[in-house]
């Protein structure tokens, strides 16, 4: 078996599709392609699929990962471009590499998000971040398929930088996870003002190793 | 024209709502074509949400038709549901295309399919939100034409008011000569504008156009006369008939959503009509005669379809399936051409006999035996009689033994409660057969872990067919009656456990029922229903009854009608029926033989394998029955997959 490595986007319209709507759709244009999958065994076998740390409904991203199974070996550049031919608009093949060891999701230490506010005070913002910065915690509550959840999100936030229109940040991959909009939440209860009615919109930008600086290739090394 | 795409307003809203993704379109198979070169453009819309309608066949096929012309452009639309409404309302964002998020109302028409009078309120709700005016009456001339379609066209008298336009019978080749119409008048510069544009629609016979009629009425509330009100429009308007589907490969590259739906299948129509002849049933009545894909196109349709969806479930559908005249090989070569292949195949077929057990063997070979469906319809033999479903018990418990010998372990059966003549213990029946079914099928299966379905709904009597006089039950007593099933089921110490019965309350049949036989007069009330706060009246969490009898108590009585006039009240033989003027082809009066046939509970053979019994409609609309076998087999595949190097 082939194991493939492959980093796709969520782009445009597509951030609306949840982690399930891209599983089918994947899976379709697996087949739509004919890119020789390997199957799982059993009674009722499975295309040969691993996702990592999927971004939530409603976030744009251009760093997502999965791994894959062939039956047969085949060119990573063939694959992502007869996959790219078969998929809809939005959702982006944009890198596919050999499995080189290692695993996937040990490597997405962390992401980096743009966080865009319209309508924010650039000000207000840059002071209630460097309050956020200079805590030593911030809890935040947050509804999960286990109902209401307290948590803290200052210790998985590594770096937060106002922007123009809005935030960068990186959150390591914690458990449980620290999601950009928990910090943006936490931002808010710091200074109610930055909530402006129009909704903030989220994009993952990179997801891999933290060397402290910067966001390493998780297909490399 | 020139429209400018609303997408970078909705996308904030967008983030707010339930779903977003159904919105979004950019599909595979999707088609976006710039807006501003179409000569004529069609926004399509299904009136329910997009889980429903995105899989809908018509509107499938009439996008690719449409699309696949280069001087035409189609676009979707779809119901939306509340929360994105309201907040579309508050920014002002009005009714969009799922392809490039263009308002509908820059189109040139919508065409709205109805499959079901439920939609009805999904309909203004959409005109509404797409800043159309409501009433064909009050529309502009920068307006688009507002042309229905679907089954429920049929009888489009209660939504005369809000279309401009209805097309009866199949599409194909009917929304092409409307779009043609279109492109010659705005290519000669609107002659008569909009309304000059709407007498040609209904001069060419291409459609009717509800406001050239006048209606009459009598003193008693009936209606006295439906007439043209300019000498040149026709009295009677006749349906569109397809002939030679093998033509037609519709649809062959469907779009795949993205989002989850009710249906994710790449389906085939094997063939399109039934002359079965079940009375209640206004699909078999409207769709005459049968017209078959043969084996091969089928088996084309399938490698392609496959192939340009990715989808792994095929299913071959119609009102009918087992009754193609090469289903056998049919199944069995497709079933022998994917056996190790990811694709599985369906028949959705509720014939009672032997051979549907076998097809059904042939399609589950390497996967589950779960269930089983069939369609009794009447739980007694007297009754089966009266509605033309000529399925004897015997046979049925026989069926479902052969069934469960083979290995099935589950049958589901569907009936009706409210079929004209029923009494109590025709309902009762019922429980009877189901517990024969369960005895047989443990006899059958050598254990007791068998189980059956009664899945029951209330029978609502549509236009243009037999029953289109008959009195329908109320509601009470449609309820009283499965509530007696359901005890009886309850109380069986041996079967019971192994039934489960599964019904529909009769309210909503109540509705539908004054929406299928309504009148120009019904209008009314839907619109009230709508300004109430009424839509989406196919989900029960937003169907009201109450809503529906306030409005029509409040609007009918004012005429001196009430829904029972309009529901439980039976129709003269030569009462003026307000679809009088519209043809299926069916002779008014053999309806009419066949609605006292089966009072005298007689029954009518196929005309596939019996001979014609003169319902009408080949004669009149010069069509014939296409059917097989041809006797030959599926052509061999080139080229299934996509070169690989
Ligand atoms: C036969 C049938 C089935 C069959 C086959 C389906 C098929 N052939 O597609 C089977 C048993 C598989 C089936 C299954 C289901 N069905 Co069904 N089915 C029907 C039925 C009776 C006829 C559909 C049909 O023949 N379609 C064939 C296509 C080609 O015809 P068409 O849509 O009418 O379109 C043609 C013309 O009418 C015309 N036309 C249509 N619109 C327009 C518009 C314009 C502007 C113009 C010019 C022309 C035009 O052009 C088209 C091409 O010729 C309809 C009821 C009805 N009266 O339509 C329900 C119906 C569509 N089904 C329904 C449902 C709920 C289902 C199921 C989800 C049931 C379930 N719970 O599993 C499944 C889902 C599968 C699916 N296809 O969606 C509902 C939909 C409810 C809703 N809210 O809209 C309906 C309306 C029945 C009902 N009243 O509840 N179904
Ligand atoms: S006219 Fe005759 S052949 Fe044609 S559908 Fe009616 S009964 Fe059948």
């Amino acid at each position: 078996m082939q194991r493939l490595r492959v980093r796709y986007a969520k782009r445009g319209r597509a951030r609306f599709a949840s982690h399930r709507d891209f599983g089918r759709a994947l899976e379709r244009a697996l087949r739509r392609a004919a890119i020789p999958m390997a199957f799982s065994s059993g009674f009722n076998p499975h295309p040969r699929i691993s996702y990592a740390n999927a971004a939530t409904t409603g976030a744009a991203s251009e760093a997502e990962y999965l791994e894959i199974g062939l039956a047969e070996h085949r060119d990573p550049e063939w694959v992502r471009d007869t996959l790219n031919a078969a998929m809809p608009e939005g959702l982006v093949i944009v890198e596919v590499a050999e499995a080189n060891g290692g695993s996937l999701t040990e490597r997405l230490a962390a992401s980096r998000w743009q966080v865009q506010l319209s309508g924010a005070d650039a000000e207000v913002l840059a002071a209630a971040a460097a309050q956020l910065l200079a805590s030593e915690s911030a809890l935040v509550e947050r509804t999960t398929k286990s109902g209401l959840r307290s948590f803290d999100v200052r210790p998985a936030l590594r770096s937060l930088t106002v922007i123009d229109g809005g935030l960068e940040l990186v959150v390591a991959t914690s458990e449980p996870l620290v999601r950009p909009d928990d910090v943006l939440a936490a931002l808010t209860a710091l200074r109610p003002e930055l909530d402006t009615g129009v909704p903030a919109l989220f994009s993952r930008l990179a997801q891999g190793p933290w060397d402290g600086e910067r966001i390493g290739d998780p297909l490399r090394g | 024209m020139t429209a400018a795409p609303l997408y970078p307003r909705l996308e904030p809203l967008l983030t707010q709502v339930a779903k977003p993704v159904q919105y979004i379109g950019g599909e595979v198979n999707s088609v976006s074509k710039p807006f501003a070169e179409a000569e004529v453009s069609w926004a399509l819309m299904y009136p329910d949400a997009y889980e429903v309608g995105q899989p809908n066949q018509g509107l499938a096929i009439l996008y690719e038709i449409l699309n696949e012309t280069d001087w035409l452009l189609a676009e979707r639309t779809f119901s939306i549901w509340p929360d994105l409404a309201a907040l579309m309302r508050t920014a002002g964002v009005p009714q969009f295309t799922w392809e490039n998020h263009l308002p509908v109302r820059a189109f040139d028409l919508l065409g709205v399919s109805f499959s079901t009078e439920l939609g009805y309120t999904n309909l203004l709700e959409a005109l509404d939100l797409a800043g159309i005016a409501l009433h064909s009456a009050d529309r502009g001339e920068d307006e688009p034409i507002v042309i229905a379609g679907g089954h429920a066209a049929f009888n489009p008298e209660p939504i005369a008011d809000f279309i401009d336009a209805a097309v009866l019978g199949d599409g194909e080749q009917a929304a092409m000569a409307v779009s043609k119409i279109v492109r010659d008048w705005k290519a000669e510069d609107r002659p008569g504008g909009r309304q000059g544009l709407l007498l040609r629609l209904a001069t060419s016979g291409v459609a009717y156009v509800p406001s050239l009629y006048e209606v009459s009425y009598a003193e008693s509330g009936e209606l006295a006369a439906v007439a043209p009100l300019l000498a040149q429009v026709p009295s009677r308007v006749a349906k569109h008939t397809l002939m030679e589907l093998d033509n037609w490969p519709y649809p062959s590259k469907p779009i795949v959503p993205l989002a989850e739906t009710v249906h994710e299948r790449y389906s085939v129509e094997i063939f399109r009509g039934c002359t079965r002849g079940c009375r209640f049933c206004q699909a078999g009545m409207i769709t005459r005669p049968v017209r078959e894909r043969n084996i091969q196109t089928v088996g084309a349709m399938v490698a392609d379809g496959i192939a340009a969806t990715g989808l792994d479930e095929v299913g071959l559908l119609s009102l009918s399936s087992a009754d193609h005249s090469e289903i056998g090989p049919i199944t069995t070569e497709l079933a022998d051409r994917y056996a190790d292949s990811f694709v599985s195949l369906s028949l959705p077929s509720t014939r009672v006999d032997a051979f549907n057990i076998d097809l059904a063997d042939v399609l589950s070979r390497n996967g589950r035996r779960s269930g089983l469906t069939f369609a009794p319809e009447g739980g007694s033999e007297r009754l089966r009689k009266v509605i033309n479903k000529m399925v004897s018990e015997d046979d049925l418990i026989n069926t479902v033994a052969v069934a469960f010998g083979k290995g099935w372990r589950q049958v589901k059966l569907y009936f009706m409660c409210g079929l004209p003549t029923e009494t109590d213990e025709d309902v009762l029946a019922i429980a009877d057969m189901a517990a024969r079914v369960i005895e047989a099928g443990r006899r059958a299966a050598g254990t007791k872990d068998v189980r059956c379905t009664i899945s029951i709904g209330g029978f609502v009597p549509k236009a243009h067919t037999p029953f289109q006089w008959v009195a329908q039950l109320d509601p009470e007593t449609v309820d009283r009656r499965l509530r007696m099933l359901k005890e009886k089921v309850r109380e069986d110490r041996r079967y019971g456990r192994a039934i489960s019965v599964r019904y529909h309350d009769g309210k909503p049949g109540q509705i539908e029922g004054l929406l299928s036989r309504g009148d120009r007069r019904v209008g009314k009330v839907i619109e009230a229903v709508w300004r109430d706060g009424g839509k989406l009246d196919g989900w029960s969490e937003h169907f009201s009854y109450e809503r529906w009898t306030a409005a029509a108590e409040r609007e009918l009585a004012p005429l001196g009608l009430d829904l029972d006039w309009y529901t439980t009240r039976e129709r003269r033989h030569r009462e003026v029926l307000p679809w009088d003027h519209l043809d299926a082809g069916l002779d008014r009066e053999w309806l009419w033989q066949d609605y006292e046939d089966a009072m005298g509970e007689a029954s009518v053979e196929d005309c596939r394998w019996a001979g014609c019994y003169n319902c009408g409609v080949c004669p009149e609309l010069g069509t014939e029955i296409q059917i097989g076998p041809t006797g030959r087999s599926l052509l061999p595949l080139v080229n299934l997959r996509p070169d690989q190097d």
